[in-house]
């Protein structure tokens, strides 16, 4: 099999001009990844800056309100900067800065990896410049603040549908232009090889640490875990540690925006054709000459029209499943967790959180459901208050 | 000999690029003879994409504008058999792999040469990946046009063995879009190339004046124009063939200039 492969999927479409630079990426990784100072240094910034191990919470009132499976939060939320994309940013950047560079720039959709990747950059002296759609950096606007605080220089990308997958091209032109001193830090498992398994990397502790806290509080493998799926990362994160265990089955939650049939939605698997684009090969929505389609989600992390290579791979192989929930399913679960257990979930993963609430009550009492819970919802509250028609002043 | 290595034969080819469909198919399909007529060897048609990630903010422009007033990929098969009709001119299709891929790849190279397409260019296939279409391009006998990047070093010997029709130089750092001025040493990059192969060299991205297009066709075989003449498109809009031919006349002739 070619190299950068998940079955048909991945591999490394990209232009000419930037052969060198994923080449070069590829090289650094594959020998920082075995390196036991990188290994330490990564081990260490992990559990003292980001605050890691995250929490696996027990959430018994959900349980008992729902009346089925055991529902278990792992807290991705309460990691420094208020999500997962922390763990892959930290090894990303610090990737960067073994490999010399001085400048790193990132895509970001709901601002949560461009504050990441701004954090990191600021705690180990890199540069940072940050592509935002200006419909996100509307949607967002606490966040573009929040970067530039952190020193970051944000760019609003005004070409296309201005959101995510706009965001990505801008920094993909970017990263062409000047990439001897710069890294692109991507933020999904999505992209040219070697960034879907560098990510997925990075963010396998999720579910490794699932792993062990779940046999220290009940003493077995979950039955189902759940996560929403963008790009993918903190799906590929939580799914990885539980691949080769067949029993544990695999959920991604989709945005399905409007409906799945309404032209309004992200929902990447139940929509979407296998195409090639941003660097790899994957399902994406698009249409019969192969545009890419202007998707759509309340949620700005979702707002993306392809999904990771990993995740198709796992789709086609049935190993996991992708279901699609639409914004009203996911603004109703944001807002019952928060009055529920006073946890106020980013409204992308908020979109677990709903499957959750539809599949629990299914399940047997002494069954289990972990949602990771991706990321705290407070740069969502604005957003989640106009959706509800409700005015406020940010 | 193909209608690819005739256009190089004897000459310093110059390649004009415009996007199809821009701001319609009509006057694409003025454009391109009117181009011959003003002394382009070959032209570049690009299928506009939603999300060409290797353009310039003028291309970028120019595939919204062809794609809101309807362009297909079927409607420019359809444009070009019908140009070829009037002219033997080496056509090449620039688009993306997605494009193709949808399309069907078979169907795609397929409907290339039943239209008289000569070769296409694909920005988002590297070397490492040409297997995705190089086969069928060849059932087809279209040329699969390789690039190289002032960033492809070694890279260079190993795409150039494998070339096909000419071999695309990109000339700059970034996206396609017009430059001051050009600081890549071209010279080297192309007698890397003689070196393995006699396959042309033609140069592009960043190229606008007559004295950029001069000085580059002493250093390679071919000179490539893009963003310039789309540009003038973009001014022009359905009056653009006039001022097209104009400076396609000119760029023309500042690459006979630099030869006497």
């Amino acid at each position: 099999m070619k190299k950068g492969r998940f079955g048909h999927y991945g591999g490394q479409y990209m232009p000419e001009t930037l052969m060198m630079a994923v080449q070069e990426l590829e090289e650094a990784y594959g020998f920082y990844k075995n390196d036991p100072d990188f290994i330490n240094e990564l081990d260490g910034l992990l559990k003292n800056y980001a605050g890691r191990p995250s929490l696996l919470y027990y959430a018994e009132k959900v349980t008992r309100e729902l009346g089925g499976a055991k529902v278990y939060l792992k807290r991705e939320d309460l990691n420094h900067t208020g999500s997962h994309k922390i763990n892959n940013v930290l090894g990303q950047v610090l990737l960067a800065k073994r490999m010399g560079k001085t400048r790193v720039i990132a895509e970001t959709g709901a601002g949560q990896h461009g504050v990441a990747t701004a954090t990191a950059a600021a705690l180990m002296d890199m540069e940072c410049e940050i592509f935002m759609g200006k419909e996100d950096t509307e949607r967002q606007a606490l966040n573009v603040f929040r970067m530039e605080l952190l020193g970051a220089k944000v760019h609003t990308v005004t070409s296309g549908t201005m959101t995510l997958k706009d965001a990505v091209n801008g920094t993909m032109r970017e990263w062409t232009a000047r990439m001897d001193d710069t890294l692109y830090v991507l933020g999904s498992v999505m992209g040219p090889h070697p960034f879907p398994a560098i990510v997925r990397d990075f963010q396998k502790v999720i579910g490794k640490e699932i792993k062990e806290q779940l046999m220290v509080a009940e003493g077995k493998l979950p039955d189902v875990v759940v996560a929403c799926v963008g790009g993918g990362s903190n799906a590929m994160g939580a799914f990885y540690e539980f691949i080769q265990d067949p029993s544990v089955k695999l959920i991604g939650c989709e945005a399905a925006g409007l409906g799945v049939d309404n032209p309004k939605n992200a929902a990447t698997i139940a929509n979407g054709t296998v195409g090639v684009f941003h660097g790899m090969k994957s399902y994406f929505c698009q249409d019969e000459y192969g545009q890419i389609a202007p998707v759509y989600s309340i949620s700005a992390g979702l707002d993306y029209p392809g999904i990771g290579p990993e995740h198709a791979n796992l789709s086609d192989t049935d190993r996991a499943q992708y279901v699609p929930i639409t914004d009203a399913e996911a603004v109703d679960a944001f807002e019952y967790l928060s009055r529920t257990e006073g946890i106020i979930p980013a409204v992308e993963s908020a979109h677990a959180v709903a499957f959750a609430k539809k599949l629990a009550p299914t399940m047997a009492k002494d069954q289990i459901i972990v949602v990771n819970l991706s990321g705290r919802g407070d740069k969502d509250v604005a957003a989640i208050a106009r959706y509800k028609g409700v005015s406020i002043h940010e | 000999m193909s209608r690819i290595t005739n256009a190089f034969a004897n000459r310093k080819a110059f390649i004009p690029f415009i996007t199809g469909g821009d701001p319609d198919i009509e006057t694409t399909e003025k454009l391109v003879p009117a181009m011959v007529e003003a002394g382009a060897d070959l032209i570049e048609i690009g299928i506009p994409f939603s999300d060409p990630v290797a353009e310039g903010i003028v291309i970028q422009e120019a595939d919204e504008r062809a794609l809101k007033g309807g362009c297909t990929t079927d409607k420019l098969f359809d444009m070009v058999l019908r140009i070829r009709q009037k002219t033997d001119v080496p056509l090449l299709f620039m688009t993306y792999l997605n494009p193709i891929f949808t399309y069907g790849k078979e169907k795609f190279l397929s409907r290339c040469a039943e239209c008289g397409i000569d070769g296409i260019i694909v920005p988002d296939m590297p070397f490492e990946e040409k297997d995705e279409l190089a086969n069928v391009c060849e059932l087809h006998e279209i040329d699969l046009i390789s690039m190289i990047a002032p960033t492809s070093k070694e890279r260079i010997t190993l795409i150039a063995k494998e070339a096909r029709g000419f071999i695309y130089c990109v000339s700059s750092l970034g996206v396609t879009g017009v430059r001051s001025e050009i600081k890549t040493d071209i010279g080297k990059m192309v007698q890397k190339v003689r070196e393995v192969t006699g396959v042309p060299c033609a140069t592009g991205f960043g190229i606008s004046t007559p004295e950029q297009a001069g000085s580059m066709a002493r250093l390679a075989d071919g000179v490539i124009v893009g963003s310039a003449i789309v540009k003038l498109v973009a001014e022009f809009g359905k009056d653009s063939v006039e001022p097209v031919s104009e400076y396609v006349r000119s760029i023309k002739k500042g690459i006979e200039d630099a030869l006497k």
